[in-house]
């Protein structure tokens, strides 16, 4: 049976405008479109259509038609494009239309049942326009040939079996279950490489060698003996430990011992592991000044105090490789699956906000300069942003701060990352929430969703190059829905005292969740035909490391295993016993009843041996000379019209432009807990101004709040990746000290995305650019260190680079700090708008970034401030071609970029912490991208007030021209707004500290700046609204 | 004086639950989030509340048409039970996904009290889902316990919207006319941020006991949560939470 739902022909459907809206930017001529929704039913017997049809069409806006066209019913289109998920692909929508047949019916559907959904469009073409607009480029442009089919039919060419009343689904046949073996022991090492390759390991020669070294091992093979294995390896064992080793899992390069030769003269130094010597240094270092920190690294999540009754934890993942191929997909299942990762910490925790940064190339690149086989940019960010929307959205889960990121590196690989927030009572039936115990004899259980053949090889795919090969199979769609009720179950289950451990099945699936579970045991055996499919036909091992939706793994004590599973039915949550936790040192794999695999827990976590790798840095000063830049100091525009001018494309340039059209698409307010919004100020124009970060409060009974901002500034690293990780670690924490946060009350995320760093025929200069990675890692420690800002938890992505047709492109070194603190008071929050007229205008920083770094400024920084990395210098350079490799020292670029006084900046920011605790302050903004000129024009466009500003004596101070005075991004410095009168005793708060008086907020909607220029330079809101408001508008 | 009980329906993907229990609980009710399977198995449930509460958020995804799957469940199993419970006295909420569902199960406006669903909630305009605060006039001369404490509003109150499907449509211009001439109407958009005809964002049934609306109340409970309140005074008890406060209050 197919029914067709559609709104009525004489109401209008928004979303075919927006649709035909998209077509036409991407120059197809279309003049109508009508949408229509098919459901396609199977095997269900006595199901009469009238009852279909009331279940799913609502009769006031919508009409409907049962086995023929809808179609046919109308005359106007040219064409109709019928769009279906491929077979096996997760498709929620027929999910929820299975669902709702059961609950109709009163019973479950068994496998012999199908339910499909499809959505068809029609339109009709512009025949006016001279563009040969096509029904296949209209296809092309609405799926994903990865996942999804097309079906076309010209409207001469309707007929009543146009489109399919089913579609095939998936048929796998019974394969044989019986697992490959290999005969790893007497490989020679060729064969080892291929069997790599062959199975999608993403294993090293070296590390095949290991491996083959332990079958050899004659306590392995009397192990084997005794449980009736071949001395052979099986197939799942090789996809357990390629998907434990994996690079993504396993983190081989933070582990790996380096040799980092600074260029110094001295000997290299050894760094004993990236991870160990700097991140969880750091963290250690602070303990003692930290007593809030309660589980650091080692859970799905790190979390510290919120209050005495409350902990809080977060994470952030990426999901670059997935957004790469589905933009849709890969983003909502990034943000699910960190979700998941929320809900997998402790015992548990309830996620309370997301956070994303999303990284693009611009959305303008031209075709030419697209490689073969990429989706373009808009493409990838009109995917990666619908599915940002629907994964929060429908999860109930407010967005509380994020960043959209516009760089010619990121043509290759988006980079994708979600963050998740969560809170748990501090004590659990008694129990401190935090800790899991994990038992030998607990049953092993898995809930959620059923297991197919999506997203196998996921966490082995992640760990390569994207290449023409990259498996489609890594593909995964989630469902928020189905997760939403099994996160509302698991914490009622946690509540009740149901279970004793739990994580998520994410990359990996099985193996990782239960081989690290088992840890806490001591070992785990698996009985693999246990678990629910769905669809029969997968082989062991696909079941082992399917990365399917919606699940996550528990332990239970035997005892409780009734009542949870009876509460698991009563919340429509499937819930199955495959395998219990042991002791005895192993991962025990079978499949009826028949041992497959067996492998030593030890051998699986630690076996795997540490990587040496050699770092070679190259300073700034001689990579970045300024005799070498095509563009230098002197050349700055210094006329007023120029000025303005450039003030005009720095607003207007993607990374600084608002993102309010596409940030109000995401709920930031459910839960009722959003404070400080992404937004602020009058609205204007339909214009708001933006704010720092976001600030919530978790208990309507306190207002102790918790902020949430992030730090990420990847073209600093063309200069020096570790002035880039301390102006990411400042910019986040300077924002948190706006949000009114307490100073020693923070805690942060560190989320390395960087192009493969080791150095290989593939990329000669590896060396460099693990330099770079260990130099944003001092960086990292050293600003952390400064700030009280222990890393509670992280990830690390490491091979964003992409090779197609013969080309690479490589992501520019990026490093995101994500934090979120305690604001003592939210009460105190003052947000970045200007408030009254009248009230005085003061530019506030560490001396060194107000006055300039004089004593330390290096020989390629030609002014007062350095302009290196900053968007002046973006702006001036104009588009650049996606470079294969990021030195900085070709092209344009302005020198050396600015670093933060870190001796300074923490009693600053204390400082600032009294300033606002003592309500001194009517508006604060953190000067960030497009340095004062940006701020200004933010804040006032915010508070619909305008300014003039009088930086005469500021510059002669400074010896800064006007360019370098308004567009300079050094770190620390804030705009803040005083009532008048109470500038005195802001002066004494600040005596030691860098204080321009710069003017007062004035009701002309313009900034007006006095200096060295005449006329002034002025900026009318109007313009600012235009350019920098509206860029993104649909 | 016992608070009276507020039946608020959860699972199935709705997901603003929490707040709204905040909301009565602020308002001097006990809010009692009950996931919707338990309603179904025993429709009893309803003998113990006087108000019962439909949150807001994407019930079965809104995959079929927001609110659409859950308004059939309901109607079909408890449907009899829900008009009984509106016979003797009690108070329907239904909020953004709440009010698609009040308005497919036909409960609102239900004119001719046979249930058959008579206006609509399509896509917006924009094609896009929007939040953003909106401005909000209410209908003095609508009579709803619901408005009680709202109609002394100086000037238009404020609340946000965060939905996909909030175009308010009517199914004929005798229903348009009908729910107009009665002051059925409870609620219009100062500044019509979806397409709803004649600006609607919220109605009332005959009664007044059954209101739906697409903006958030519950997302306004303390000055805090307004966008401006960084500039300019907020007072509490803020609008949103008089919305509850007077349908409590009503019931004393």
């Amino acid at each position: 049976m197919r029914i067709e739902i559609a709104y009525k022909p004489e109401l209008g459907d928004g979303r075919a405008e927006r649709i035909m809206s998209h077509l036409r930017a991407g120059r197809m001529a279309v003049s109508q479109c009508r949408i229509i929704d098919a459901y396609m039913i199977d095997g269900v017997v006595d199901l009469e259509p009238a009852r279909v049809v009331d279940l799913f069409c609502e009769k006031v806006s919508q009409t409907s038609a049962v086995d023929r066209p809808l179609a046919a019913e109308e005359e106007w289109w040219d064409g109709a494009i019928e769009i279906v998920f491929k077979p096996g692909v997760t498709d929620p929508i027929a999910i929820t239309a299975r669902e709702a047949l059961e609950l109709e019916l009163g019973r479950q559907l068994g496998p012999e049942v199908v339910v499909q959904q499809a959505r068809q469009y029609l339109f009709a073409l512009d025949t006016t326009d001279a563009l040969s607009t096509t029904l296949e480029n209209i296809a092309a442009a609405l799926h994903n040939p990865l996942i999804q089919r097309a079906i076309v039919v010209p409207k001469t060419n309707l007929g009543p079996t146009s489109f399919p009343g089913i579609y095939p689904r998936v048929t796998l046949g019974d394969q044989d279950k019986n697992p490959l073996t290999y005969d790893l022991v007497s490989m020679r090492d060729d064969e080892l490489l291929a069997l790599s390759v062959e199975r999608l390991l993403a294993l090293t020669l070296g590390e095949m060698k290991v491996i083959q070294a332990y079958y050899q091992d004659p306590t392995t093979q009397e192990a084997r003996r005794r449980a009736g294995l071949p001395v052979a390896v099986t197939d799942i064992e090789l996809e357990m430990l390629g998907q434990s080793w994996s690079e993504h899992c396993k983190h081989k390069i933070f582990a790996a011992r380096i040799q980092y030769d600074d260029a110094s003269g001295q000997e290299p130094i050894e760094i004993a592991g990236l991870f160990s010597s700097y991140i969880k240094k750091t963290t250690d270092d602070l303990t003692p000044l930290r007593p809030d920190l309660r589980s650091v690294f080692h859970d799905n999540s790190g979390v510290v105090d919120f209050d005495e009754d409350t902990v809080m934890c977060f994470k952030a993942e990426t999901h670059n490789s997935p957004s790469a191929l589905d933009p849709y997909g890969g983003a909502i299942t990034g943000i699910v699956g960190v979700n998941r990762d929320i809900l997998g910490t402790g015992k548990g925790a309830w996620p309370f906000f997301n956070t994303n940064v999303l990284c693009f190339g611009h959305p303008d690149t031209p075709g030419e300069q697209i490689p073969e086989g990429l989706l373009p940019p808009s493409r990838v960010m009109a995917g990666v942003h619908e599915g940002i929307i629907d994964g929060g959205n429908q999860s109930g889960i407010p967005v509380a701060a994020g960043a959209f990121l516009f760089d010619e590196s990121y043509l290759g690989k988006p980079l994708v990352f979600c963050g998740t927030g969560g809170l748990m009572p501090r004590k659990v039936r008694g129990e401190e929430s935090w800790v899991q115990h994990i038992d030998a004899g607990d049953l092993a259980v898995m809930a959620g969703g059923r297991i197919g053949k999506d997203g196998i090889h996921g966490a082995t795919f992640s760990s390569l190059e994207l290449d023409e090969t990259s498996p489609t199979s890594a593909v995964q769609i989630g469902d928020p829905i189905t997760q939403r009720k099994m996160i509302d179950f698991l914490l009622e289950a946690r509540d009740l005292g149901l279970y004793k451990g739990i994580t998520d099945n994410g990359a990996g699936g099985l193996s990782s969740s239960l081989g690290e579970m088992a840890e806490y045991s001591g070992g785990v055996r698996v009985d693999l035909d246990l678990a629910p499919l769905k669809y029969e036909g997968l082989s062991p091992w696909e079941i082992w490391v399917s990365e399917s939706q919606e699940r996550m793994s528990l332990a239970l004590d035997p005892s409780t295993w009734d009542d949870f599973a009876a509460l698991a039915q009563r919340r429509g949550v499937e819930v199955s016993v495959i395998g219990q936790f042991t002791d005895n040192g192993f991962v025990d794999l079978r499949y009826r009843g028949k041992t497959l695999g067996l492998l030593s827990l030890e051998f699986i976590h630690d076996g795997l041996p540490k990587m040496n790798l050699r770092a070679q840095w190259e300073p700034s000063t001689q990579r970045r000379t300024l005799a070498k830049a095509q563009g230098s100091h002197h050349s700055l525009p210094n006329s007023p019209a120029a000025i303005e001018n450039l003030w005009l494309s720095l607003l207007e340039e993607p990374n600084i432009r608002s993102k309010e059209p596409l940030v109000r698409q995401y709920d930031h307010e459910v839960q009722g807990r959003s404070v400080g919004k992404p937004f602020t100020g009058t609205g204007e124009g339909g214009v708001f101004g933006p704010t720092d970060g976001g600030a919530l409060r978790p208990r309507i009974d306190s207002y102790r709040g918790v902020s949430v901002t992030h730090g990420i500034n990847p073209r600093v690293g063309d200069d020096d990746t570790y002035k880039m990780a301390v102006l990411a670690v400042d910019e986040a924490y300077r924002s948190h000290i706006a949000l009114g946060g307490d100073p020693l009350g923070a805690s942060a995320l560190d989320n390395f995305c960087w192009p493969d760093p080791v150095e290989g025929p593939g990329t000669p200069d590896g060396a460099y650019k693990m330099a770079q990675l260990v130099r944003a890692n001092q960086g990292l420690r050293d600003a952390c260190l400064a700030y009280t800002l222990p890393l509670v938890s992280g990830k690390d992505s490491m091979k964003n680079d992409v090779r197609l047709g013969g080309v690479k492109v490589s992501v520019r070194p990026t490093l995101l700090v994500s934090l979120f603190g305690i604001i003592p008071d939210l009460r105190r929050l003052v947000s970045s708008d200007f408030k009254a007229p009248g009230d005085e205008i003061w530019l506030v920083g560490t001396r060194a970034a107000i006055w300039g770094g004089q004593k330390t400024k290096p020989a390629n920084q030609p002014g007062t401030f350095a302009l290196g990395g900053s968007f002046l210098e973006k702006v001036l350079a104009g588009p650049q071609a996606p470079a294969r490799t990021y030195g900085g020292d070709q092209g344009f670029h302005l020198g050396a970029a600015p670093n933060v006084d870190l001796s300074e900046a923490p009693g600053y920011y204390q400082t600032t912490a009294r300033a606002l605790e003592q309500g001194l302050f009517t508006s604060i903004h953190d000067l960030s991208d497009g340095g004062l000129a940006v701020a200004l024009a933010e804040s006032a466009m915010g508070g619909s007030l305008g300014c003039v500003i009088d930086v005469a004596t500021y510059q002669q101070k400074t010896t800064a021209g006007m360019a370098e005075l308004l567009f300079n991004e050094e770190p620390t410095r804030f705009l803040v707004t005083l009532r008048p009168g109470t500038a005195g005793i802001f002066e004494e708060l600040y005596k030691n500290f860098g204080v321009v008086r710069l003017g007062t907020v004035e009701k002309d909607q313009r900034i007006k700046v006095q200096g060295n220029l005449v006329p002034p330079v002025t900026l009318r809101l109007d313009d600012g609204r235009r350019t920098w408001g509206k860029g993104w508008q649909e | 004086m016992k608070k009276p009980r507020v039946g608020i329906v959860a699972g199935f993907g709705i997901n603003a639950d929490l707040e709204l229990a905040q909301a009565f609980e602020l308002a001097g009710a006990e809010g009692e989030i009950t996931p919707i399977s338990e309603i179904f198995e025993r429709p009893q449930l309803l003998d113990q509340w006087s108000i019962l509460s439909f949150p807001g958020g994407f019930s079965f995804g809104d995959h079929l048409g927001s609110g659409k799957v859950l308004s059939h469940q309901i109607k079909a199993r408890i449907g009899e039970n829900i008009r009984a419970f509106i016979d003797r006295g009690g108070l329907v909420l239904g909020v953004c996904n709440g009010f698609q569902t009040l308005v497919k199960m036909g409960l609102l406006p239900n004119t001719n009290q046979d249930m058959e669903p008579s206006v609509s909630l399509i896509h917006n305009d924009s094609g896009q889902f929007l939040n953003r605060w909106v401005r909000l006039e209410v209908n003095t001369k609508n009579s709803s316990p619901w408005l009680s404490e709202l109609r002394v509003e100086n000037g238009p109150l404020e609340y946000p919207i965060r939905h996909g499907e909030g175009k308010f449509i009517f199914g004929s211009e005798i229903i348009r006319r009908e729910l107009t001439n009665n002051q059925r109407i409870a609620f219009r958009y100062g500044d019509n941020p979806n397409g709803s005809v004649d600006n609607v964002a919220g109605i009332t049934d005959g009664t007044g006991q059954v209101l739906g609306l697409m903006p958030h109340p519950e997302a306004f409970l303390y000055a805090q949560q307004h966008p401006r309140w960084t500039r300019e005074g907020v007072e509490e008890p803020t609008a949103g939470l008089r919305l509850f406060q007077g349908a409590v209050k009503s019931l004393r």
